[in-house]
């Protein structure tokens, strides 16, 4: 266990994260009212964020270890355990997780006007489960969590949702659960391929199996992760669940749940099957490349704001999947920043499209053209997410898509030049809808009247805002804790792929 | 047999849980006749269950009366099972029996008494003993099967059931008797060492009598294409038998698969393996898609008990002591969460609506957000989602059938999964996305209803967050196997 560095303290400082949601959850069916419910739930949130932040604090950047382990049995006969531990990698994702939570919470205050303890409890549920997707070090732990966050986000579709929610949720279940089920075959595989049998994450790595062996897992997973971030051809199912979708889940989708997509590729796909990842590279990248080209287009014709920035994210994850699979240390750093930056834009801009809904009950470009006019202020936060998402330089998406270019380019020339008109659509739509939006007139009828943003809004927009520009304008402080994981994880995939496989083949039995 | 051993007064000893059930039994006859009061009924063999149970675990083990009755961990396992199975029955029919006004008091005593046959049949280490066990269970449940008596389906479920399950008899004594022309002996220890000294293994008549033996079983468990009577059967039969059909009886057939398979004929497992991988598929597709297209909750939980025979099929088709605890673990978890959505199903029934269609479950979650829960906790356990119970037992299986080779079989167990996700998942629409037709009557609960929706969902948090001692319980008493 030479990978898991053991939390020293005597609290677990991960299991708490964990639990405090879950507890918070369950509590919520003690507490009566309404607004009691909204304030506890915002409480736990709040809680959880604080108690992550000391993660930032105490995280060593030099090592690749996992920190904060714990580790403890569950079920003995079969070597499962209960491991928990976070890298480089996972550490801002974490962290990121738990500060959109309490955003979530205040955007529903007043969107949520029916079975607000149940929806609270969704929210919290699945708070709980994304932290455990991050932090899981166990394979069979790892897809519990990685299955149990499909189940509060269907009802976050199905029960607070659109017109069509029924379709979408039920279109968004079966479509994830479709793709995964297939990873667990290929989890039961790769343990009983590995001597001594094992589930733990980090000790699967390098095993150098068979080739063919690893095609065969590196496809369960890719199937498993590709529909979760969505990956071009498998992006369906996100634009419905989107637009249905309430505000919150929207964030949730967006900002987080998609990021468990890349998260399993940079974990599992590129670790654990490294021969088969280098092989399939070039089909990820042009599939990367389509879904830029693909998703820019798509949302350039659309006249829903929710689904304009639904494909723009399309386009955005394209740009990730693309930083993840040039396999150099700019691409990937670039992509793990981006993911973080994809989190913070496209999850304000959701906000924001919430806000407006909440507003004119439309989320028609045409309704709500010229709202600028009414409500300065809420154009102003609007004016930077649109800028931050089409990658304006001093904004973070800047960063992330420059080093994942850099690495592009690095990789190939040809790549790289296809994916930049990905980034010119972006300027095309964002402005497009800006342009709509703010001064798209005032001859609108329903608009007068319109309230600009309350003080809650604000403090739900303005950290995402502050986000921006650090990362923007600094990203020193979040890139640094990425090195030692990244070149560490570079290392396991090039080094197996030219040096000598340290195992002997172990066949398919 | 050289060494046989004459009927003695202390071989009894090992049968203390059969005969406190069958003292139960008749004890049940007794009160029906001289007592008024109906209540008494239940309790009583809810109590009988309980100390049968506690039994259970403090009788001694061995082989008794010549080698015909096993007590062994194995069957001490099995019996659990079905002690548990009725015990939930039970607690289930103190109310939905008076809403049906099924006043018969042999009610009980039969349900008893197909109990003692399953233990007979768990336990028999001899062909005709098991032949014995599964008549008693059979002969009970046709009659329980038939008791609506007003209820045009349940006759004709009755006479069905009665009509094919003697068919199936028929061709098991058939199998038994080419058996024992071969071997000379219906001894299932014996039967495995006459087949390798005898070299049986490829010998044709040999098989067949093994296949017929296989049909009678795989009809027993209603493993496809051998289900054709489970639909109708559970569909007309009062919904308390349809629960204690779907795990207790299913539990014993499945013992015996397990005992006569891999006790008995571990040495032709390359010639049932493929067979059983392949009802596997079959039998998860059937019942998996066919459950889609119902309109009836109660005949889509039949076809989905149909797929879940298919997946306990995984563990049986291994062949190895891996899969047979994948399979016994599976059964015990089943037996909570299907009991616990038939729970739901009977709950629901009263004078206004039956609780059976699925309409009755639009907007549940708004007029009965508590049973509206429970039945969503159950629903997503039978999907085998994580991180539910359900999903436990299903990955012991998948473990243990991708260990012995059949990746495609998991595979294809994978897919029908997600299909049976869409069926479970419709149920959960209704009762939550949904808004009721007409105003739903809130529900009344009864003390035994109370009992079993506690004792399910105290299983189903149990082995979800702690699996691993009922897997080592099944682990362990097959050591030696």
């Amino acid at each position: 266990m030479d990978f898991l560095i053991l939390h020293d303290g005597w609290l677990p400082i991960l299991s708490i994260l964990m639990i405090l949601p879950l507890a918070g959850a369950f509590l919520l069916f003690v507490i009566p009212g309404e607004n009691f419910q909204k304030y506890w739930a915002l409480g736990v949130t709040i809680l959880t964020a604080a108690v992550s932040l000391p993660l930032y604090y105490s995280f060593d950047p030099t090592t690749h270890n996992y920190q904060f382990g714990e580790h403890h049995s569950w079920i003995p006969a079969l070597n499962v355990n209960y491991t928990l531990g976070i890298d480089g990698i996972s550490l801002l994702l974490v962290l990121m997780t738990t500060l959109l939570m309490p955003l979530c919470v205040l955007c529903s205050w007043r969107y949520i006007t029916t079975k607000v303890r149940a929806f609270m409890f969704c929210l919290l549920l699945i708070e709980s489960t994304m932290l455990g997707v991050f932090m899981a070090l166990d394979f069979v732990f790892f897809y519990i969590v990685w299955e149990a966050t499909l189940i509060p986000m269907f009802f976050l579709i199905g029960v607070w949702g659109g017109e069509r929610k029924i379709y979408a949720s039920i279109k968004f279940f079966l479509y994830t659960l479709a793709g995964s089920v297939l990873m667990l075959v290929a989890i039961i595989a790769l343990y009983f391929n590995t001597d001594p049998h094992t589930f733990s994450i980090p000790l699967l790595m390098g095993q150098g199996y068979s080739s063919i062996f690893q095609k065969w897992v590196f496809v369960a997973f890719f199937l498993a992760f590709a529909i979760k971030v969505p990956m071009f051809p498998f992006h369906t199912w996100l634009p419905a669940a989107h637009v249905q979708a309430p505000t919150a889940g929207s964030v949730i989708l967006a900002s987080v749940l998609l990021k468990m997509g890349t998260y399993g590729f940079l974990r599992f796909c590129l670790p654990i099957t490294p021969a088969a990842s280098v092989t399939f590279t070039p089909y990820i990248l042009w599939l990367s490349v389509a879904g830029i080209l693909y998703g820019g287009f798509t949302a350039l014709a659309q006249s829903d704001m929710k689904k304009l920035i639904a494909y723009s994210s399309v386009g955005h994850m394209g740009f990730i999947t693309l930083g993840i699979f040039v396999l150099n240390p700019n691409g990937m750093e670039g992509a793990l920043l981006q993911m973080i930056n994809h989190g913070i834009t496209t999850g304000a801009l959701f906000l924001c499209v919430g806000i407006i809904y909440e507003r004119t009950h439309t989320r028609e470009l045409a309704l709500n053209a010229g709202v600028g006019m009414y409500m300065p202020v809420y154009v102003t936060f609007l004016a930077f997410f649109s800028l931050s998402s089409l990658a304006f330089p001093g904004t973070n998406s800047f960063i992330g898509e420059f080093m994942i270019l850099a690495g592009g380019f690095a990789k190939s020339k040809l790549i790289a030049t296809c994916a930049i008109p990905g980034a010119i659509l972006a300027a095309a739509y964002m402005l497009r809808m800006l342009q709509k939006v703010i001064w798209g007139g005032t001859e609108n009828p329903i608009h007068t009247g319109l309230s600009d943003l309350n003080t809650r809004e604000i403090v739900t927009l303005a950290p995402l805002l502050l986000l921006v520009f650090w990362i923007g304008l600094a990203p020193k402080p979040f890139i640094n804790v990425m090195h030692a994981s990244v070149a560490h994880l570079l290392e396991q995939v090039i080094g197996m792929q030219t040096g000598i496989a340290p195992m002997a083949n172990v066949l398919l039995p | 047999m050289n060494t046989f051993s004459p009927f003695t007064l202390s071989s009894l000893s090992f049968l203390g849980p059969e005969l406190v059930l069958l003292s139960v039994g008749i004890l049940l006859i007794v009160v029906d006749l001289f007592f008024e009061n109906r209540l008494l009924l239940p309790w009583l063999t809810a109590a009988g269950t309980l100390v049968s149970l506690v039994l259970l675990f403090n009788s001694p083990s061995g082989i008794v009366f010549g080698y015909m009755y096993v007590v062994d961990a194995y069957s001490v396992f099995f019996k659990m099972v079905c002690l548990v199975g009725v015990l939930f029955t039970v607690l289930l029919s103190e109310r939905y029996l008076t809403t049906e006004k099924l006043r018969h008091g042999e009610y009980y005593s039969l349900l008893v008494f197909s109990t003692v046959g399953m233990m007979a049949m768990v336990s028999g280490g001899d062909l005709i003993v098991v032949y014995l066990g599964l008549e008693l269970m059979a002969l009970s449940v046709y009659c329980l099967v038939g008791l609506l008596k007003q209820d045009s389906r349940s006759n004709e479920a009755s006479l069905k059931y009665f009509l094919m399950g003697a068919f199936s008899t028929g061709l098991l004594l058939y199998g038994i008797s080419l058996i024992y022309g071969l071997t000379g002996t219906t001894d299932l220890s014996m039967l495995s060492q006459r087949v390798v000294s005898l070299d049986l293994i490829n010998n044709h008549a040999f098989l067949v009598g093994l296949g017929l033996v296989l049909v009678a079983f795989c009809f027993k468990v209603a493993a496809a294409p051998f289900h054709m009577w489970a639909p109708d059967v559970y569909e007309g039969a009062p919904s308390s038998i349809t629960a204690f059909m779907a795990v207790a009886p299913k539990a014993a057939a499945f013992a015996v698969l397990g005992r006569v398979l891999i006790m008995g004929f571990a040495d032709v497992h390359i010639h049932w393996g493929p067979i059983i991988a392949f009802l596997a598929v079959l039998t998860m597709a059937i019942g998996n898609i066919a459950a889609i297209a119902q309109k009836s909750l109660k005949r889509m939980l039949a076809y989905s008990s149909i797929a879940h025979a298919g997946y306990a099929l995984l563990g049986i088709l291994a062949g190895n002591n891996e899969g047979l605890s994948a399979t016994m673990n599976y059964l015990f978890i089943y037996a909570f969460m299907n009991m616990g959505a038939f729970a739901i199903l009977i709950l629901l029934c009263d004078n206004k609506r039956r609780g059976e269609q699925l309409d009755d479950y639009r907007g549940l979650a708004k007029t009965n957000p508590l049973v509206a829960a429970l039945m969503l906790v159950f629903l997503f356990s039978l999907v085998g989602l994580p991180p539910t119970a359900g999903f436990i037992g299903k990955f012991y299986l998948l473990v243990a059938a991708i260990h012995a080779g059949y990746i495609v079989t998991v595979v294809a167990a994978m897919i029908f999964s997600v299909i049976s996700a869409y069926y479970y998942l419709r149920v959960v629409r209704y009762m939550y996305f949904e808004n009721a037709v007409q105003e739903t009557a809130a529900v009344s609960i009864s003390p035994g209803m109370t009992a079993a929706l506690v004792l399910a969902m105290i299983g189903m948090i149990g082995m979800a967050t702690f699996p691993g001692p009922i897997l080592s319980f099944a682990g362990k008493s097959l050591i030696g196997f």
